[in-house]
């Protein structure tokens, strides 16, 4: 891992993810900018703008619904939209209507590989808590492209499963608390000036 | 026996660098061999789209893809399937068909005769929805709707009108949110096969291949329907398709786009007034 070389975090969350993912945006520093997106699993009938105003409350930078060909720009959150895939591409967002990944859209295996594929080394992927395996594949990718790889504690999680399958499908870079885990990026993203650590 | 060498001393690329050149090799070797360009196809789900493809052919690599797509025209036929289809279900956002009733609807009412794009089509679930809510709001006989793909399989399979039993109890909670005013079921009859839609449904739909890369406006519109299309498009290819819908719509004709599409920084923005900025309809009026 390299300190400070990041351009972007994705985040993915299934069940309890609301609430684990308000308390790492609480831990993240005003002075914290890598842009965070995240693929939360949600009810394609959820009012429109709900999950962005509930985590506004959460961070100082601005929470978006992220659209279609939308910039990806420092300091903002990137919530992706019910029922569409998000996917990342160099610099900018993308989105589909392709069918549901492990049951889900959006996906956060679709999310996590665009996102590796267009930032290999530069990029963090973190999975939270989650009833299913979505999200697995996805950690390897980015694991296997260079990227870091973070894992919430299943053990502390409100479910275990898909930190699970993503500490199975990866040998993670870390399995952390939830309430570690704002640290720990805080130190690759914003320790500076660059240089190796040891994992 | 050392690993061969670039010629600058550094190892061979790892096979993940050359895969955007294979890729690119491909789209090239598709639009001269068969005349479907997908060069300008936003690469994150294309991407996704074609590895799908080369896991189902038993292949291993965007290379291989192309040597058996060259060769083989079935291969690049199932191909076209898995880049053209998009998948979709009867009154998907239920809430844009009720503003499309609420709002659209009136509208057309003052026309003795409407002339409707359904761009995009693919297997046809928006064209039986939009043919069931204008039989319903008394507009069907005076409207024709052309509805077009670029793949003539996926035509094929909307002309036919059949789809999945499975999917039934879902199109009918969405019917009933989009304002429907009769029993779902009364549109279609459980075969063999699938749910079976009416025929008069497609009395006036007019079924056409078009390609929205390359082929030419065909007509004028009153109302054109793209949802969730241009969001496989590069920016300079939805701006194209932006223009052709431009020049393809009658003054004061609507224009319908997918819940995240928006028309803001289109080249054609200020020649349309949002009628409901939510449910992205928008009216030609320049």
């Amino acid at each position: 891992m390299t300190v400070g070389a990041y351009e972007l975090i994705v985040v993915g969350a299934s069940w309890g993810g609301l609430h684990a993912f308000s308390e790492l945006l609480d831990q993240l520093p005003d002075d914290f900018g890598a842009p965070v997106a995240l693929a939360q699993h949600r009810s394609i009938d959820a009012r429109r703008g709900g999950l962005e105003d509930l985590l506004q409350l959460h961070t100082r930078w601005h929470v978006r619904e992220a659209g279609d060909k939308m910039p990806i720009e420092r300091r903002h959150v990137y919530v992706a939209p019910p029922d569409y895939h998000l996917l990342v591409e160099r610099g900018s967002f993308a989105l589909s209507v392709d069918e549901r990944v492990q049951f889900a859209r959006p996906s956060i295996d679709v999310l996590f590989e665009s996102a590796a594929d267009a930032y290999g080394s530069q990029l963090i992927g973190v999975v939270l808590t989650g009833a299913n395996e979505d999200g697995a594949a996805g950690l390897a990718r980015v694991k296997a492209a260079g990227g870091v790889a973070i894992v919430q504690d299943p053990h502390e999680a409100e479910r275990a499963t898909m930190p699970q399958a993503a500490i199975d499908a990866t040998s993670a870079d870390a399995i952390l608390p939830l309430n570690e885990i704002g640290a720990f990026l805080y130190g690759l993203c914003c320790a500076a000036p660059a240089r190796e650590v040891t994992t | 026996m050392a690993a061969p060498e670039a010629r600058n001393g550094s190892p061979a690329p790892a096979r993940e660098d050359v895969e955007p050149l294979e890729t690119e090799l491909l789209l090239e070797a598709i639009n001269r061999r068969y005349g479907y360009d997908f060069r300008e196809y936003a690469a994150a789900s294309l991407k996704r789209r074609l590895w799908r493809r080369i896991h189902a052919e038993g292949l291993e690599s965007v290379s291989g893809l192309q040597e058996k797509v060259l060769h083989d025209p079935a291969c690049m036929e199932r191909l076209l399937r898995d880049l053209s289809i998009n998948v979709t279900s009867m009154f998907r956002d239920p809430s844009f068909y009720l503003a499309f009733r609420e709002e659209v609807v009136p509208l057309l009412h003052t026309y003795p005769f409407t002339r409707i794009w359904n761009a995009g089509c693919s297997t046809g679930e928006e064209v039986y929805s939009i043919a069931i809510l204008l039989q319903e709001e008394g507009l069907y006989e005076r409207t024709r709707i052309y509805a077009t793909d670029i793949n003539e399989a996926v035509l094929e399979t909307a002309r036919a009108g059949v789809f999945p039993l499975d999917k039934m109890q879902d199109y009918t909670q969405n019917y009933i949110r989009a304002g429907g005013k009769r029993a779902f079921s009364e549109y279609y009859v459980a075969a063999y096969d699938g749910a079976r839609f009416q025929r008069s449904l497609t009395d006036n739909v007019v079924f056409a291949q078009h390609n929205l890369v390359s082929d030419r406006s065909f007509n004028e519109f009153n109302v054109i329907i793209c949802r969730n299309v241009m969001i496989y498009f590069d920016r300079s290819l939805q701006d194209r398709v932006h223009r052709l819908f431009y020049e393809s719509l009658a003054m004061f004709g609507i224009l319908a786009l997918g819940h995240k599409e928006a028309i803001n920084f289109t080249p054609h923005a200020s020649a349309y007034e949002a009628i409901d900025p939510h449910e992205k309809l928008y009216r030609k009026v320049a």
